[in-house]
């Protein structure tokens, strides 16, 4: 009876999938009722603070905390010493692997502090004022060293080295002496060579762009409680709290089943909240104290000392025929990924071209290491930044050979079985799809009025599956109670509760889903790569199913018939055809009343490693107006259009579209981290790192295309981090259009819009 | 039976430049255990983790996921989202 | 330095408690009276998640101290729903999906009903202007502005 999962029901008539419900916890987030992080609190809960090196790259030579430990109200001090020195091959499995040694040295420095704002110490006091006061006690004995920011600088062979351990790998021979040039990668298909002999026009283009951060409104957050028995609990704002189980466990020398994560409700992670930080330092703390510590970080730390992406110096070379044949494609990646290895350098690498078939194409990336606070994910992490390179250079050859840029893309979009320039061949997907509906709207065809300019921009993201288990409980009134593991970020809740709602026949509103805590359920990766609808959907459907065959196991008996004569059909057990016998159908309802009688509590689960998830296209429009007098961009129209596969709940995919769209506006307009020469970040604050606000971005226009995934019963594609990768170069584009300017270095800020306008005045005087 | 393996993104670096191998294996934990025997200098990268495309399809961690004859197969770096 | 004694009133009920003097109205709503609904996100007045009406203005609570309540009438989040039901407000951030992670919502949702107190009939820029203090990071401010026009319709016609 029950269906194989992985077919793709061409015959649904989907009831509550595609429809616009209203959250689950939609009520208490309007009401101010949500908790999330910092808005929790136990007796007795100690305030936790951090000190951090005010210097960008210095040896550690001594921490003295005797004055501090010594004051009236302090409770506890930690420092490196109360972590294990983690040796270095040892990973934890998280969205990537995260290696274990590079998160401790993180979490809390131990021989060098290796950015502005890296942590060295950390106290618990009664209040937040002898914290502070206590942090001022502690004496750190820093060596300073030179220090370097800049990507191109730090590959330098003068440049000052962060690690004296870290030689190159990826290079014969092997280098004899250290570098801040962790890794160098190469992916290669076909012959470059032959490829751009083939080319009328080829392009070859530097750009740079500058570290941005997730700018989630929520900083990270927790409440730990470590009692005298070494169980522990922990209430946290993250997007993985079986990620942070295992890592706290680890780091602080205990069973993992000794520790209970909670996730709170999360105000924003984009990927930045898929690692630690402050959560094991406040379980030391608590350990130490015997005392629950809450520990919240402040904005300024927020930006000093989480996990903003790589900084980037790329150059992509491409060749293209007279009629519009892309011949090769090259592309040489530089990304910094702040003080320790792991730069997206190797997803840049794959996914820059994977809009287009391609027989040539040839990618070297370098993963730097510079004094910068440890990247951590954001949105399709190293995607936004080579298709940012890519996508322009494609813009400037079609311009070049007097074709429509979206018809450019068309003449050489990646399709079906399409060898990619990763490696494997894509299943169906919908890029051509969006690309022909962005030349067929209105936006694309609407007048353009002065100093406005017109850009299109296509994107990729992989998406993936991963591990995921998921409990479906039928209550005695045939209500419905879901739990899931994974926060809920963007109102994957609702999703849930219409793929349940569907998969067993019943109404959205008889279905309540919670996310439960590590000790509830078996283990999840996080939320982040696109894979909560996906993965979380599929394991919904087995259990549901699994509760299904349960339910009509128990009407077969009830009616006395084989189990194989009963189907499950609009929420009811029903016989399975007029041979069967005239039977009543039994609904849900029906059967959870007599639950005790016919075998005892009826629930579904599932715990699977969900594999099959779909890629998802998308191609951007954006219109935008240029103050010739102040520098100053305004994107005055904007459409998304992107495959979604199926969109559960049109209303959220909808607003992964336009989040991401602009995301990536305020990181090709305004956002960047800025370093003086002392190496310390100039901006930490939202006043000066200027993220969008709603002033400066019109309506977002979405269009959602449905090619669906032949891997997931309902088609379903991951959405979440396609929609930041095309925006980038949709803008700059655009912004070439309006202006003539080519900017290849973003953001494309008021004062270097002004000055590519001053260098193109010069150059015209003196051409 | 035999299948042709091909390493994709960056493990071709990994494997010294060779980027073809044909090996006996049934399933993905077959397959990468033949490969690090072909290979050893590929060997530190497979115990890491890597990711396995059977037609297309990928496969983070299955080990008994089967290989079918005439798959299209290549090994991939661990991706990871955000 | 002794703690200052304040009395003042909350969503209409009268209120007392002690604060440090430099304790915000932020830290006392969340930390003394439990209020946690107001955020912090900045604590520098930056990014609106935890906007307040002190006296029928609107403010950052963050950047607003204690001890300035004092005597003065503040309106929170958790007073927006009056026990009958949710505002219009509320309603239509809900039906038209304007929140994902819900942290600023709050604060949009207090900064919103102030523009509407005052001006029932808010443009499209208007109402992005007004709101330009209130930073979202998950929607792109698309849906916000879309339920922020939708109950004002429903408002005037009420």
């Amino acid at each position: 009876m029950p269906l194989d999962t992985k077919a793709p029901r061409e015959d649904i008539r989907f009831r509550q999938v595609g429809s616009r419900p209203v959250r689950p916890d939609g009520v208490d987030k309007v009401t101010g009722r949500a908790k999330f992080g910092a808005d929790l609190k136990l007796p007795g809960m100690l305030i936790g603070r951090v000190l951090r090196s005010p210097h960008p790259h210095a040896r550690i030579r001594a921490v003295d905390t005797t004055r501090a430990e010594a004051l009236a109200g302090v409770k506890a001090v930690v420092t490196a010493a109360d972590f294990p020195d983690i040796g270095s091959d040892e990973t934890l499995a998280a969205e990537g692997d995260e290696n274990l040694r590079d998160v401790v040295r993180n979490v809390m420095a131990r021989k060098k502090a290796l950015y502005e704002g890296h942590a060295v110490a950390a106290v618990a006091a009664t209040s937040a004022a002898i914290a502070r006061q206590a942090l001022s006690l502690i004496a750190v004995d820093y060596e300073p060293l030179p220090h370097v920011t800049d990507v191109e600088a730090a590959m330098r062979p003068d440049a000052p080295v962060l690690h004296e351990d870290m030689f190159t790998s990826g290079v014969e021979p092997k280098p004899d002496k250290p570098s801040n040039i962790a890794r160098r990668l190469e992916i290669t298909l076909g012959d470059v060579a032959t490829g751009f002999a083939e080319a009328d026009v080829v392009v070859e283009r530097d750009f740079r762009t500058e570290a941005v951060h997730q700018g989630y409104i929520e900083p990270q957050a927790c409440l730990a409680s470590f009692a005298e028995d070494g169980q522990a609990e922990l209430w946290c704002c993250t997007q993985g709290h079986y990620f942070v189980r295992n890592a706290c466990a680890r780091l602080l020398g205990i069973d993992i089943s000794r520790l209970r994560v909670a996730a709170s409700e999360i105000g924003g992670g984009f990927g930045g909240k898929t690692t630690v930080f402050i959560e094991p330092v406040a379980l030391a703390l608590s350990r130490k104290a015997g005392r629950p510590v809450r520990l919240v970080m402040s904005r300024d730390e927020v930006f000093r000392a989480t996990g903003p992406t790589a900084s980037t110096s790329m150059r992509v070379k491409i060749g293209v025929t007279r009629d519009g044949r892309i011949t090769a494609g090259e592309a040489e990646l530089k990304y910094q990924g702040g003080a320790f290895p792991g730069s997206p350098v190797e997803m840049g690498a794959m996914s820059a071209f994977a809009c287009y078939d391609l027989a040539n194409v040839k990618a070297v990336g370098y993963d730097v290491v510079a004094n910068r606070p440890k990247a951590a994910a954001y949105r399709a992490p190293g995607a936004p930044m080579s298709a940012f390179a890519v996508e322009s250079v494609i813009d400037e050859l079609a311009a070049a050979i007097g074709m429509d840029p979206l018809e450019l893309r068309l003449r050489n979009a990646a399709r079906e079985g399409t060898q990619s320039a990763y490696g494997p061949k894509f299943g169906p997907n919908g890029l051509v799809e969006t690309l022909e509906a962005a030349k067929a709207h209105d936006h694309y065809n609407a007048p353009l009025g002065p100093n406005q300019g017109r850009g299109v921009a296509s994107g990729f993201w992989f998406n993936f599956g991963g591990e995921t288990s998921v409990s479906l409980a039928v209550s005695q009134d045939g209500t419905v109670v879901l739990s899931i593991g994974t926060p809920d970020i963007g109102g994957t809740r609702a999703a849930q509760c219409q793929i349940a709602a569907e998969a067993l026949g019943i109404d959205y509103d008889k279905v309540r889903a919670i996310v439960a805590d590590t000790s509830s359920l078996g283990y999840n990766d996080m939320t982040g790569g696109s894979r909560v609808a996906f993965a979380v959907g599929l394991a919904t459907i087995e259990a549901a199913r699994d509760a299904i065959e349960d339910l009509c196991g128990r009407a077969s008996k009830i009616w006395g018939i084989s189990p194989d004569a009963v189907v499950w059909e609009e929420g009811a057990a029903r016989p399975a055809g007029p041979n069967a016998g005239a039977f009543e159908p039994l609904s849900l309802a029906d059967l959870a009343k007599v639950a005790a009688n016919t075998g005892g509590p009826i629930a579904g689960h599932a715990e699977i490693n969900a594999e099959g998830a779909g890629i998802s296209f998308g191609t951007h429009i954006a219109d935008v107006e240029v103050d010739r007098e102040t520098g100053r961009v305004t994107v005055s129209r904007y459409t998304v259009i992107q495959d979604a596969g199926r969109a559960i709940h049109p209303g959220y995919v909808e607003g992964q579209y336009q989040g991401g769209a602009v995301q990536g506006i305020g990181w090709a307009l305004n956002e960047e981290y800025i370093y003086g020469p002392d190496g310390r970040l100039q901006n930490p604050g939202f006043l000066d790192y200027r993220v969008p606000v709603a002033s400066d971005v019109p309506m977002i226009d979405t269009v959602i295309i449905e090619v669906p995934n032949p891997g997931h019963p309902y088609g379903v594609r991951g959405v979440g981090e396609t929609p930041i990768v095309p925006p980038l170069a949709a803008v700059a584009n655009a912004v070439k259009n309006a202006t003539g300017l080519r900017m290849t270095h973003l953001p494309m800020s008021p004062p270097r819009v002004l000055q590519a306008f001053e260098a193109a005045e010069a150059s015209r005087a003196e051409g | 039976m035999v299948v042709r393996v091909r390493l994709g993104g960056a493990l071709k670096t990994a494997a010294g430049g060779r980027s073809e191998f044909d090996l006996e294996a049934d399933d993905i934990k077959g397959l990468l255990t033949r490969l690090a025997e072909l290979c050893p200098e590929l060997k530190p990268r497979l115990d890491k983790g890597v990711a396995v495309a059977i037609d297309g399809q990928i496969y983070r961690n299955a080990w008994f996921e089967p290989v079918p004859p005439d798959a299209e197969v290549f090994i991939l770096p661990r991706m990871s989202g955000g | 330095m002794p703690r200052r004694a304040v009395s003042t009133t909350i969503n209409g009920d009268a209120v007392d408690f002690l604060c440090e003097p430099e304790e915000t109205l932020l830290d006392v709503l969340r930390d003394r009276l439990g209020l946690t609904g107001s955020k912090e996100g900045c604590g520098s007045g930056d990014c609106g998640a935890c906007s307040v009406m002190l006296d029928g203005r609107l403010v950052c609570s963050c950047l607003v101290l204690g001890a300035e309540a004092e005597g003065r009438s503040i309106e929170t989040i958790e007073g927006m729903a009056d026990g009958k039901g949710l505002h219009p407000l509320q309603r239509h951030f809900l039906e038209q999906a304007a929140l994902q992670c819900g942290v600023c919502t709050p604060g949009f949702l207090v900064a919103a009903k102030a523009l509407l107190d005052r001006d029932p009939d808010p443009s499209e820029r208007e109402v992005r202007y007004w709101l330009a203090g209130n930073l979202c990071r998950c929607t792109g401010y698309d849906k916000i502005v879309r339920a922020v026009l939708a109950a004002a319709a429903e408002m005037r016609e009420a």
